[in-house]
């Protein structure tokens, strides 16, 4: 951006911009440590993050991996009708809206109810510990966690030993082989293993909240109800929004780990959603042009919807997100 | 008497209520948090044969090592927890280094390419090629079957950067100032001065690069999978969950095969199972609670300017 700005009045004065581009250059050559502290990593950001962005080329192409990467047959939108005509696509569009959806409300509803009632808590030490604890899934790995949650599903895992005495059923559920369990499960999963994580935030935005606000609502005669009601939640209102509006451009990043780990071939009607699709098309069955065009159809969309959400929270008059 | 009038005021009947529900209701969340791994910590210490007959909750009821010694026995899972603590202690060095030196010089006024570099960084975190175009680079670099392209690929993380510009930002001026007065240059200046202010935001940093190293398998799997020796402790423990949930409705079986299998140290699938789930999260849980007053200032530094 900075080399534009210098480049771009040479229509208008060549000798003054020729001095501004000598006078960049001079100052880039002062600069040199900087220059070398910075350029390698310049161009690693090139070779990983921009070149891979050329490589969805690839979604218009019918690559052949034997072929070479400047010999492939160009096939202009076909791999993207194929995947709009294709019914498992929308199966797995369903899947990923709707399990994005849920965590999205769950994940919200749980780390606000949590913020408030650790913010409620007198004793700080108690405090301090619930919280160190309720960290802990979030640092976890997916595998070690889906480890965890199979073997509580399990037909004689804790979930079913408990039910049962509690007559809540009469016989062992097998809870990981049915897809219409499956949404559910997840995103309890998500909600265990990072609720407490997601209460930091909140937790920050309550510490901001005047203490003489509470003070004057006691003295008006409020009770615990009504000064959660009508101070703690509207001092949170702010970072509620921005998350809020945050996550719904994250709308199509669903996950991918959970549902890798728990899905299998009985729940996969479920389960499956466009980042498994991706892998299973690309890496699987090898139709690479096909699996590309679905990564960047998850991107395009992303960003789009992140826009809009960056355009509304402007409008709302909330600080923007980027 | 401030402190007993504050008491009186929460003395309501009402109050007490609430404060105790609340405290019921945290122990709750305590518990379904911390019994999985206390589960799973009873299972990996009980005799596996034993634990077969179920009813095991808290504490393992017939206490052996036989678990631990089995698997530290096993060379292919003995290595891949090599390759894991590996890949996590030079993934982090190398990844936090390069990160902070890049975010020193992005946070530099005067520096005449800060504002293109940045843009090229954050241009990333919305754009990214995504599964198949990053394979195929990674096989085109010949990164396939080698152990570099567990940290090659995550030299920068511009979410990282972002936290670790804000903190040197935030720095007071004149400490640079007068390095720079004082004849040093930027790379000195950034070893020197800039590395020591920055531990807080250099700590939660690596916290979480470190945990992210040492929690990926599907690198492992996408990459390496068919070379046992890049292994990792995580892939391993993922390759036991495949097998279980194909496995469900026949768990029986399998615990016997393999007591059959390993004859007198009889070990089963489900012992293993939580004896490396324990081994792979027991690093975790020992550092976490130490960095916690970094990353929450992290996070809401990161949450806030991200």
């Amino acid at each position: 951006m900075e080399k534009l700005q210098d480049v771009m009045p040479v229509v208008k004065s060549p000798a003054a911009s020729s001095s501004r581009l000598q006078l960049f250059f001079k100052k880039l050559m002062q600069q040199k440590v900087l220059l070398l502290m910075s350029i390698p990593f310049v161009l690693w950001l090139f070779l990983f993050k921009y070149v891979p962005l050329w490589g969805w080329t690839i979604s218009f192409q019918k690559f052949r991996p034997a072929k070479d990467l400047f010999d492939q047959e160009w096939v202009g939108w076909k791999n993207f009708h194929f995947l709009f005509s294709d019914d498992s696509f929308y199966r797995v569009l369903r899947n990923t809206i709707v399990m994005s959806s849920i965590n999205l409300v769950l994940g919200f509803v749980t780390a606000i109810v949590l913020a408030i009632m650790l913010n409620e808590l007198r004793n700080i030490m108690f405090k301090r510990v619930v919280q160190t604890i309720s960290y802990l899934p979030h640092f976890i790995s997916w595998v070690v966690a889906a480890n965890i949650i199979s073997s509580a599903l399990a037909p004689e895992g804790v979930i079913n030993i408990l039910m049962t005495k509690l007559h809540l059923i009469d016989q062992p559920i097998l809870w990981l082989g049915k897809g219409n369990y499956f949404w559910g499960i997840l995103g309890a999963s998500e909600v265990w293993k990072n609720v407490g994580w997601n209460t930091i935030i909140y937790l920050a935005a309550i510490t901001t909240i005047d203490p003489s606000q509470y003070e004057a609502a006691e003295i008006d005669g409020a009770n615990r109800f009504q000064r959660i009601l009508h101070i703690t939640l509207p001092g949170m209102k702010s970072v509620i929004v921005i998350l809020l509006i945050m996550n719904l451009g994250n709308i199509l990043e669903s996950g991918f780990e959970p549902q890798y780990l728990l899905g299998n071939g009985m729940t996969v009607d479920y389960s499956e959603n466009l980042d498994i699709f991706v892998l299973k098309y690309g890496m699987n069955m090898g139709n690479y042009s096909l699996a590309t065009a679905a990564g960047m159809f998850k991107t395009v969309v992303s960003f789009i919807f992140l826009l809009s959400a960056n355009s509304i929270a402007k409008r709302l008059g909330q600080s923007r997100l980027f | 008497m401030k402190e007993s009038s504050a008491k009186a005021r929460y003395n309501s009947v009402p109050d007490k209520v609430f404060d105790i529900t609340n405290i019921v209701f945290m122990l709750c969340i305590v518990i379904v948090t911390l019994y999985p791994f206390i589960n799973m910590f009873a299972l990996s210490f009980n005799d596996a044969n034993d634990s077969i007959r179920g009813g095991l909750y808290f504490w393992p009821r017939v206490w052996t090592w036989d678990n631990y010694n089995y698997i530290f026995n096993e060379a292919s899972i003995y290595h891949a927890t090599f390759i894991s603590a590996l890949r996590t202690i030079l993934g982090t060095v190398v990844s936090v280094f390069c990160t902070a030196m890049l975010a020193y010089t992005v946070s530099r006024q005067e520096y005449v390419l800060r504002k293109f570099v940045t843009i090229v960084a954050i241009f990333t975190m919305y754009f990214s090629g995504g599964l198949i175009p990053g394979y195929l680079l990674i096989k085109e670099l010949h990164m396939i079957n080698s152990f570099w392209v567990y940290i090659i690929p995550g030299i920068i993380s511009v979410f990282n950067l972002i936290v670790i510009r804000s903190f040197i930002e935030g720095l007071p001026d004149g400490i640079m100032e007068s390095a720079k007065i004082d004849g040093a240059g930027d790379f000195i200046t950034f070893m020197r001065i800039v590395l020591p202010l920055t531990v807080p935001a250099l700590a939660t940093v690596s916290l979480f690069v470190a945990v992210s190293q040492w929690n990926s398998w599907f690198d492992v799997f996408l990459y390496n999978s068919s070379h046992i020796n890049l292994s990792t402790l995580q892939y391993e423990l993922m390759k036991i969950l495949q097998t279980s949930n194909t496995a469900a409705s026949s768990t029986n079986v399998g615990d016997q095969f393999a007591a059959g299998q390993s004859g007198v140290t009889a070990v089963t699938p489900t012992s293993i199972r939580a004896t490396m789930t324990i081994i792979a999260s027991l690093p975790i849980i020992m550092v976490y609670p130490f960095l916690q007053k970094y990353f929450v200032k992290g996070m809401t530094v990161g949450g806030v300017k991200g």
